[in-house]
Formats: C-alpha cells, sequence, structure tokens
C-alpha cells in the first residue's frame, strides 16, 4: 500500500518535473526542475531497496547538474525567458512524440512478454553495495573497464583542451593581450594621422 | 500504535526541536566564543550574559519584512532558503544520535515506545549523507540566481566552484576508512570502535581524518572556505537580497550541517556514541559533537579567508593526491 502510493507519487512527480525541463524558457526552472527530477528517480532506487544505487544517483546527479548551473550561469540571465528562435511546428511535435512513443513500445514489449525477471537477482545476507560489486566485477568487468578507459579519454582531452597555455603563467598571458592592444591603439592613432 | 513508528516519530519531533532551537543557540555560542578570542566581551546586554540575545535575534528575524526584490525569479528565490534547511534536516535522519533507549512504561501516551538511535536506518547512511548534504549547496546556488544581483549571482557561481572542489575530497577521504570498516553504515562504523580510545580510527586514518575536516568545513561552508557570502569582497553573496525568516533558515540548515559534520566525525573516527570508561555513551558523543562544534569557530576565530582560486588549488592539486595515495596505501594494508 504504501509502496504502491510512493511509487505513484515518484513517478508523477518525475514525468512533471521533467516536462518542465523540456517545455520551460527559464533557464533557471528548466535546470531546477531537472535537478528535482533526479533527485525523485533516486526514490524508485529506494523503494526497489537499491539503496546503494539510490545514493550513488543522488550524488551522481547532484553534483552533474550544478556543473550545468555553472554554464548556464555563464551563458543565460537566469531572471528573463530565454527567446526561442525557432516557431514550433506541430508536425515536428507529433512525429517526434510518436516516434519516441513507438521506441519505448519497441523496448518495452519484449520485457512486458516475457515477464520482468532479474538476471542476477540479489544473494541473500549480503550487503547491498557488495552485491553490486560483484555483478559489476565479475560478469560487467570488461564494460565497467571500457568505461574507466573512455572517461580517462576524456579526461585527457579536457585537459588537453583546457590547458593549451599552461606551461605560461595567466598574469604573462594578460600582459601579452594588453601589450597587443596598445599596438593596436598606436596603429590607430597612425592611420588617423594619415 | 506500533512502539517502534511511535519512537520514530517522537525522535523525529525531538530532533527538529532541537537542532532548530542549537541553531539559535548556536549563534550566541558563536559570538561568544569569538569575542573572547579577541578580547572582547560579546554579546552582554539583553538578559544574564546576554543569553536573551537569541530570543531578541529572533524576534527580529520574524518579525522583519518579507523583502522578495522586483525582478526576482519569485518562486526560486522563496524555496531556496527552504531547500537548505529541509535538507538539513533529511541528512539528520540518516545519523544515529543516541543509543536505542525505550521509554519507561510510567510515562502516559508514549510508555513503552523504542525511540532508535537512528530515524531511518538505512544500511548505507554515508553515501546518503554525502548526496544529500550535496544537495544543500542547491539553496544557495539557486538562491543567488534567483535574485537578479549580481552579488547574488557571483555567490552562486562560488558555490558551485566550491560544490565541485570539496565534494572530491569528502568522497575519496571517507573512502579509507570505509575500506578498513567494510561496511557504509554508521551504526557499523560505531560498533567496530566499541573497544575504547584505542579502538578509535582515527589511530589507524589520520590523514583521513584531517581531510574529511578540512571538506567538512568547506562543505558547512564554514570560515577558512565561506566564500559563498564573504562579506569583504561580494557584500553577502547568494544571501544579499534576503531578509527576515528566510534568512534565518539559511542559518538554521547552516547550523543543523555544522552539528551534522560533528556527529559524522565523531561517529567515523571518534567512536561515536561507544560508551568511553565510565562515562555513558550518550554523554560521550555530545562531549565529542560540542567539541567539534567549538573547534569550528576556533578556527574561525584564528584562520583568514581563502580566495576561490586558492580553494580549488587546495582541493584539487594538494588535497586530492594526498586521498588518492592515502586511499592506496590503506588498499595495500588491508590486502595485506
Amino acid at each position: 500500500m504504501f509502496e504502491q502510493i510512493a511509487f505513484y507519487f515518484f513517478s508523477a512527480a518525475t514525468v512533471v518535473l521533467f516536462l518542465i525541463t523540456a517545455f520551460s524558457k527559464n533557464v533557471l526552472y528548466a535546470m531546477s526542475a531537472l535537478a528535482a527530477g533526479m533527485v525523485m528517480i533516486s526514490g524508485f532506487f529506494f523503494l526497489l531497496d537499491a539503496d546503494f544505487l539510490g545514493a550513488v544517483q543522488l550524488i551522481v546527479y547532484v553534483g552533474a547538474v550544478m556543473a550545468l548551473y555553472a554554464f548556464g550561469m555563464m551563458f543565460f540571465d537566469a531572471t528573463k525567458d530565454v527567446k526561442e528562435k525557432n516557431a514550433p511546428s506541430y508536425l515536428v511535435v507529433l512525429l517526434g512524440g510518436l516516434s519516441a512513443l513507438l521506441l519505448v513500445v519497441m523496448f518495452a514489449a519484449p520485457i512486458l512478454g516475457s515477464n520482468i525477471e532479474a538476471s542476477y537477482p540479489p544473494i541473500e545476507g549480503i550487503s547491498n553495495p557488495k552485491s553490486v560489486g560483484l555483478v559489476l566485477f565479475t560478469k560487467y568487468l570488461i564494460p565497467f573497464e571500457v568505461a574507466a578507459l573512455m572517461l580517462l579519454v576524456a579526461m585527457i582531452a579536457g585537459i588537453i583542451l583546457a590547458g593549451k597555455k599552461m606551461d605560461i603563467s595567466l598574469t604573462d598571458i594578460e600582459e601579452d593581450i594588453a601589450i597587443s592592444e596598445e599596438e593596436e591603439m598606436s596603429l590607430d592613432e597612425k592611420d588617423g594621422e594619415k | 500504535m506500533d512502539p517502534l513508528i511511535l519512537g520514530t516519530i517522537i525522535k523525529i519531533v525531538l530532533v527538529l526541536a532541537i537542532v532548530s532551537a542549537l541553531a539559535g543557540f548556536g549563534t550566541y555560542l558563536e559570538r561568544k566564543v569569538l569575542a573572547y578570542m579577541q578580547r572582547r566581551i560579546g554579546p552582554a546586554h539583553v538578559g544574564p550574559f546576554g543569553l536573551l540575545q537569541i530570543v531578541a535575534d529572533g524576534i527580529k528575524l520574524l518579525t522583519k519584512e518579507d523583502i522578495i526584490p522586483q525582478n526576482a525569479n519569485r518562486f526560486i528565490f522563496m524555496i531556496a532558503p527552504a531547500v537548505t534547511a529541509a535538507t538539513a534536516f533529511i541528512a539528520l535522519s540518516a545519523v544515529p544520535l543516541f543509543p536505542t533507549f525505550t521509554i519507561p512504561e510510567y510515562f502516559p501516551l508514549v510508555g513503552g515506545a523504542i525511540v532508535p538511535s537512528t530515524i531511518s536506518d538505512i544500511s548505507i547512511g554515508i553515501l546518503f549523507l554525502l548526496g544529500v548534504m550535496g544537495s544543500g549547496l542547491y539553496g544557495p546556488l539557486l538562491a543567488g540566481m534567483a535574485q537578479a544581483n549580481k552579488w547574488g549571482i557571483l555567490g552562486s557561481a562560488r558555490t558551485a566552484v566550491q560544490f565541485l572542489s570539496y565534494e572530491v575530497i569528502t568522497g575519496l577521504s571517507l573512502l579509507a576508512p570505509i575500506m578498513l570498516v567494510g561496511s557504509l553504515s554508521l551504526i557499523d562504523f560505531n560498533n567496530t570502535q566499541i573497544g575504547g580510545v584505542g579502538s578509535w580510527i582515527i589511530w589507524q586514518q589520520p590523514v583521513a581524518f584531517v581531510l574529511f575536516l578540512i571538506a567538512g568545513f568547506a562543505e558547512t561552508n564554514r570560515t577558512p572556505f565561506d566564500l559563498l557570502e564573504h562579506e569583504a569582497e561580494i557584500v553577502s553573496g547568494y544571501a544579499t537580497e534576503y531578509s527576515g525568516m528566510r534568512w534565518g533558515m539559511f542559518f538554521i540548515g547552516e547550523y543543523a550541517n555544522m552539528i551534522t559534520i560533528s556527529l559524522m566525525a565523531s561517529i567515523i573516527f571518534v567512536g561515536g556514541y561507544a560508551p568511553l570508561g565510565f562515562i555513558p555513551g550518550w554523554i560521550a558523543i555530545l562531549l565529542k559533537v560540542t567539541f567539534f562544534f567549538f573547534l569550528m569557530l576556533w578556527v574561525r576565530a584564528s584562520w583568514p579567508h581563502v580566495r576561490p582560486d586558492q580553494l580549488m588549488w587546495f582541493c584539487w592539486k594538494v588535497l586530492m593526491p594526498i586521498a588518492v595515495i592515502n586511499v592506496v596505501i590503506t588498499g595495500i594494508v588491508v590486502m595485506i
């Protein structure tokens, strides 16, 4: 009884919050709804007794959305609505919605048809993090390692992108810019004299 | 009613009431301690030893006009303080506060109720705490962005920077003790240190202890790292436009977080509520929490602020390598 109420509450809240994320024109509403939706999803994990995954969902997505906020802060004025240039085309909305529905049906039908069964049911008497670790480091070791490798590649790429002038001190860079601006100024003055 | 459910409800009410009252008392303590460390007297005029200053402050906060700036995002502006306060108390729901006890039968109405040590005993208490306390920083972030004020934006930019810096350190510093104990439950941590002072984890993990304290200071927004509302630089940061009780809620949240971090430090590293010689468990944990609370005030009196870039440099280039090395060494020791 209690679990059913909680499940429907979390589902309704998740759907509504993600709809706000998609439809709101205000950056602040969109991102706050995204963060709140992620928290609501962790509720499902707690309902399914997957405490570990629930807490990980909280930690990971709270951090990830926080980084999104940082970008939002740089690109948008949070107190004003974003003016969208593209006018909504009802045909696009209809086709997009239909194809999304089709995808959901395609993926959900085989699972529904063969009753949902856990491929690796939790072992009795082993705590939650331990059973996740057991499956992760035996059955899913290769995907785990591949994911680790991809993250490493992403990290190296990030360092290279961010650190082009890392060997030069920041103050020196600013001085360079200042000098070049002075040169431009003097050039402009010469142009004016001509 | 089921004695356990009744006990849990009693515990929830008690924790809410006591911790929010303690938050008020904490401001008084903070002023007094800071004053004595700086050779002043501190609040002295209202009531004996200035004790009624808390009441005066409370009346001021409650009766002050609740101003919402004209261009602010009203809804987000209004719920942001509630996020801070609510997450602080949700975090407390997973911390074991005192040993479990049964209320004696002769009390009317509540006799026989079993008051559990933790309100919600989830097996992964530490991770849950980290997650919920991390989401507590959404309060300052949203507040700063919603108020249409440049100082507020700077405050919330600093919130994001601070969160991304310290969160790694908190996780990595706690990883080493977790590996030693082999559990994420705070009750298990308490039970492994039940054998007196010698069995405290702090002796095996001094590096992790110091790292956790530093990260905890950043997490609760305490002075060496209180970048979010650095009065000397950005007026009041995220709280610039707030007044009245909404401002007060930020501070109830901050003090509740300080209590949570003190509780976590005392349970994970220094024995928790295990009885200490002739001192019973519940007094032992009160003493430990009080000490860590005092430590936060002490540090505030003795250390200057750091700049945001210094915080990032410190977290990513100094603390994170130390934490990783600590985890590796712990791993080798555990394997051997």
